[in-house]
């Protein structure tokens, strides 16, 4: 048994489907490329799949992870050669390397999740810029969210505004995805008075635990 | 003007988010099919008038999506029908209907194909015509608006849509669905008028063009005659069907969001020689016509190889009609069980055999046994022509129960012509008979499950004639099962008398219906299916301001000889044979199986020339030597 980890890139339409989905279209692309996925033992056996950090619905991302565990000892490449084509088109595979197979599980190794906002309409990037400032100098952020009172302040490591070449403005920001305390990027945008729904979405890096 | 697919792409990106389940309306499946839109010569959208989650499995829209994507000359792309919140935010900001392949408008197709296989969807589809910015009324269309046919199961009553198709297809579509495309082609490079169109339409064998005809009434509101009003319609359209099944579309669409069926379905067998008599589909969908095992299992292999899958459905009207069954079971479980995909296996016959076949698929178990005896009562069951005994009945529940199985499925239907008390009382005690096999075979473990439809009369069924019970009767009969099955272990559904009510008004509608279905929409109508959209007095009203009866079409019985909105539509079954069918049924007759013996239906001698052609096993009708003619086409053409 081999134990190994795709990063991927999520993107066009598929930004769409969420994650328990996600697993679903994993699952049958990996039936269709014919890997000996392992499933797990018992009454109702599982496919041995691990996704590393949810993924909110409707944001790309190029820095997926995902583990799977398969019953025999194949080489990486013969793996992602039989995985690539049975991909559907909104994922791209970057990359796979192996695994220990008594590593942590991976979703217990997540500390943050970068992201880039792009926003599809013009704003005034100073007051854009002041807002920023004032949402990281707050001691705390109370939020609601679908009922459920948290503080965001807490969650957000890191928040900039940079322009792009077309002098579009982009924010970027690393908030926290430990287990138990994940901030959400379209959470910050409302903060910031922005309408998430209005932005070009993508998770741009996860950081893990150094194992 | 007509937004083009990158203005929709760019609008919807900005409103997805926003609505539920966004994944429903972006497409890119896996083994979807983008063709470039210059690349070809036809453009057809196929609509199935629900929602995605919905109508994405229908076996019939990937039928015609393969094979119409396998001509070079020609792309299919689908469409389905917004959700209510998404409904709103595509009116708010602009964006018409469009497919979910290319993002382009349907308006700017070629063919606009809309699957009409039961009732409920009317008002749907009239809001797709809207949203889509297609003119309403077939009338009103020009030479720039897409052809609007339509198919399925409920067109073998087209009337209450007829103002609004421009073409319906009787029958099965895959051969025919080339030979409109051909017709279209043809009419697209002569540059003649859409009535030119039609009138070439009017010549395939299985189109019916509503507006080359006109319906005449007396003044009780019952048909004098249904006459054609243009040289090229034929008296009757006689319905379409494949001599043999094509193979089985393999490739198909697997759906990155989940929605009501995610499997590999493939169609076993065609029709159903039981000939019950309440049944729609056995009726319509003669002969039956049987794929080979080994065609099957190589299917079901190339899809699940180009799917990936987890499950597998073998479907048919009748699996243990399937002439070798247990062969294609063992086969399928042999293949399959191992690769971890699981199967279903639809209507069984109620027998210990059909328990063999369920333990040889996996995890068969876990979804409990289903079996439909429709009536409990031996008089019900000679009228409905379902003969089965409740002492074989109660031999296999116990089996059921006491080889693993701890939940039963059953079936029944409530509101059959003469149907009494006494046949209701005996639904309730054969319930507490099955609960009480499996209290002993399993204790307290055991579970039933009742569902109760209750009994619309279809056209083109013996039961055409006949009444549906009003609304206080099937209270009176609901209220009865539910005191008689308060009983542990016991769980009983019901359908909703209004919902019974509204489906027997359309599905025997003529053509005046058709404003109704119009009215009700403009009154905010629709997804009718769906308890809690569908408004009872949005349709009341609708009738009264359309100065009709709804009465007149639920609870009346029928003259013998009355003719029907429907009777200009030929099902290949003889009007006379299902009358002879219904007059059995009053006489508590039955039919056996028409395996065992033919009883001249009226298949044969109109398809004699097709069977000729296919000797052998694939048919269930008995065999015809050399026809004198081709009377499938004679009739058609005079």
């Amino acid at each position: 048994m081999i134990r190994v980890r795709f990063t991927y890139a999520k993107t066009e339409d598929l930004r769409y489907t969420s994650n328990l989905d996600v697993h679903r279209v994993w699952e049958r692309a990996l039936r269709r490329a014919k890997l000996p996925l392992a499933y797990s033992q018992g009454f109702n056996p599982q496919p041995r799949i691990n996704q590393a950090c949810p993924l909110p619905l409707g944001i790309t991302s190029s820095c997926e992870i995902l583990e799977a565990w398969f019953e025999e000892d194949l080489p990486l490449d013969q793996i992602s050669c039989a995985l690539t084509p049975s991909l559907p088109s909104g994922f791209k595979l970057l990359d796979i390397s192996p695994i220990d197979m008594q590593a942590a599980r991976v979703q217990t190794l997540v500390l943050s999740s970068s992201y880039r906002a792009q926003l599809l309409d013009t704003v005034n990037t100073e007051d854009l810029r002041h807002s920023i400032q004032l949402l990281l100098e707050a001691e705390t952020l109370p939020m609601n969210r679908r009922g459920k009172h948290y503080d965001l302040r807490p969650l957000i490591e890191n928040l900039s505004l940079e322009t792009d070449e077309n002098g579009k403005a982009q924010i970027r920001m690393r908030l926290s995805a430990r287990e138990g305390a994940t901030g959400r990027p379209e959470e910050v945008l409302k903060a910031l008075g922005l309408d998430p729904s209005l932005a070009r979405q993508e998770r741009v890096e996860l950081q893990l635990k150094e194992e | 003007m007509v937004l083009s697919n990158q203005e929709i792409k760019d609008r919807l990106e900005r409103v997805l988010l926003s609505v539920e389940k966004p994944g429903r309306y972006v497409g890119g499946e896996y083994n979807q099919v983008v063709k470039p839109w210059d690349s070809v010569q036809t453009r057809m959208a196929l609509l199935f008038p629900d929602i995605y989650d919905i109508g994405f499995p229908n076996l019939g829209l990937a039928i015609l999506y393969e094979a119409l994507n396998n001509r070079a000359d020609t792309l299919a792309e689908r469409a389905f029908c917004p959700w209510i919140d998404m409904e709103a935010t595509m009116r708010q900001n602009g964006i018409p209907l469009y497919s979910l392949e290319s993002k382009h408008a349907l308006a700017e197709f070629d063919i606009l194909g809309i699957t009409l296989p039961y009732e409920t969807l009317y008002t749907n589809a009239l809001n797709a015509l809207d949203l889509a910015g297609i003119p309403l009324h077939t009338a009103d269309r020009d030479e720039t608006h897409p052809l609007v046919i339509a198919g399925g199961q409920s067109c073998y009553n087209p009337e209450p849509m007829a103002p609004f198709i421009d073409a319906f297809v009787i029958g099965e579509g895959e051969e025919i669905i080339h030979e409109i495309i051909a017709a279209h082609q043809a009419w697209k490079a002569s540059g003649a008028s859409r009535q030119a169109l039609l009138v070439q339409l009017a010549s395939i064998w299985g189109v019916y063009i509503p507006s080359f005809y006109q319906p005449q009434y007396y003044a009780d509101g019952t048909i004098q005659a249904i006459q054609p009003i243009h040289a090229a319609a034929p008296k009757r359209i006689r319905k379409r069907i494949v001599a043999k099944l094509p193979k089985p579309p393999t490739r198909l669409l697997v759906p990155s969001i989940n929605i009501v069926h995610n499997r590999i379905s493939v169609e076993i067998m065609r029709g159903c020689t039981r000939g019950c008599r309440f049944c729609h589909a056995g009726m319509v969908n003669r002969p039956v016509r049987e794929r080979p095992v080994e065609e099957i299992v190589n299917a079901i292999e190339k899809a699940a190889e180009q799917t990936g899958f987890e499950e597998i459905a073998l479907l048919s009207l009748s699996s243990s009609d399937y002439t070798k069954i247990s062969e294609l079971v063992s086969q399928v479980s042999q293949r399959f069980n191992q690769r971890h995909l699981k199967t279903s296996l639809p209507s069984l016959r109620i027998e210990s055999f059909s328990i063999d076949l369920m333990e040889m698929l996996k995890d068969s178990r876990a979804g409990g046994f289903t079996l439909a005896p429709e009536a409990a009562s031996d008089h019900m069951r000679s009228i409905i022509n379902k003969p089965i005994a409740s002492q074989q009945l109660l031999d296999t529940v116990r089996s059921i129960y006491s080889r693993g199985w701890t939940t039963i499925k059953l079936y029944f239907m409530i509101g059959h012509p003469s149907e009494t008390l006494e046949d209701l009382q005996a639904i309730a005690d054969l319930c507490k008979a099955v609960i009480n096999e499996g209290r002993k075979a399993i204790g307290r473990r055991s579970k039933l499950n009742v569902g109760v439809s209750t009994f619309v009369p279809k056209p083109h069924t013996p039961f055409q004639w006949v009444a549906t019970d009003r609304p206080a009767q099937i209270q009176e009969k609901q209220a009865l099962l539910r005191r008689e099955l308060r009983e542990p272990g016991i769980k009983y559904n019901w359908t909703d008398p209004n919902a019974t009510l509204f489906e027997s008004w359309l599905s025997r509608g003529d053509r005046r219906t058709a404003e109704v279905i119009e009215l009700a929409w403009r009154a905010g109508a629709r997804f009718d299916a769906w308890d809690e959209h569908f408004n009872f007095t949005t349709w009341q009203a609708a009738f009264a301001q359309a100065g009709l009866d709804p009465d007149f079409y639920s609870h009346r019985q029928r003259g013998l000889d009355e003719i029907f909105p429907w009777d200009h539509i030929d099902p290949g079954v003889r009007k006379s044979f299902i009358k002879q069918d219904y007059q059995w049924s009053l006489e508590g007759k039955t039919r056996a199986d028409c395996r065992e013996q033919c009883y001249s239906c009226g298949i044969l001698p109109v398809f004699a020339n097709l069977r000729s052609e296919n000797p052998g096993e694939s048919w269930r009708c008995p065999e015809v030597s050399a026809p004198a003619s081709d009377p499938a086409m004679q009739e058609n053409q005079s």
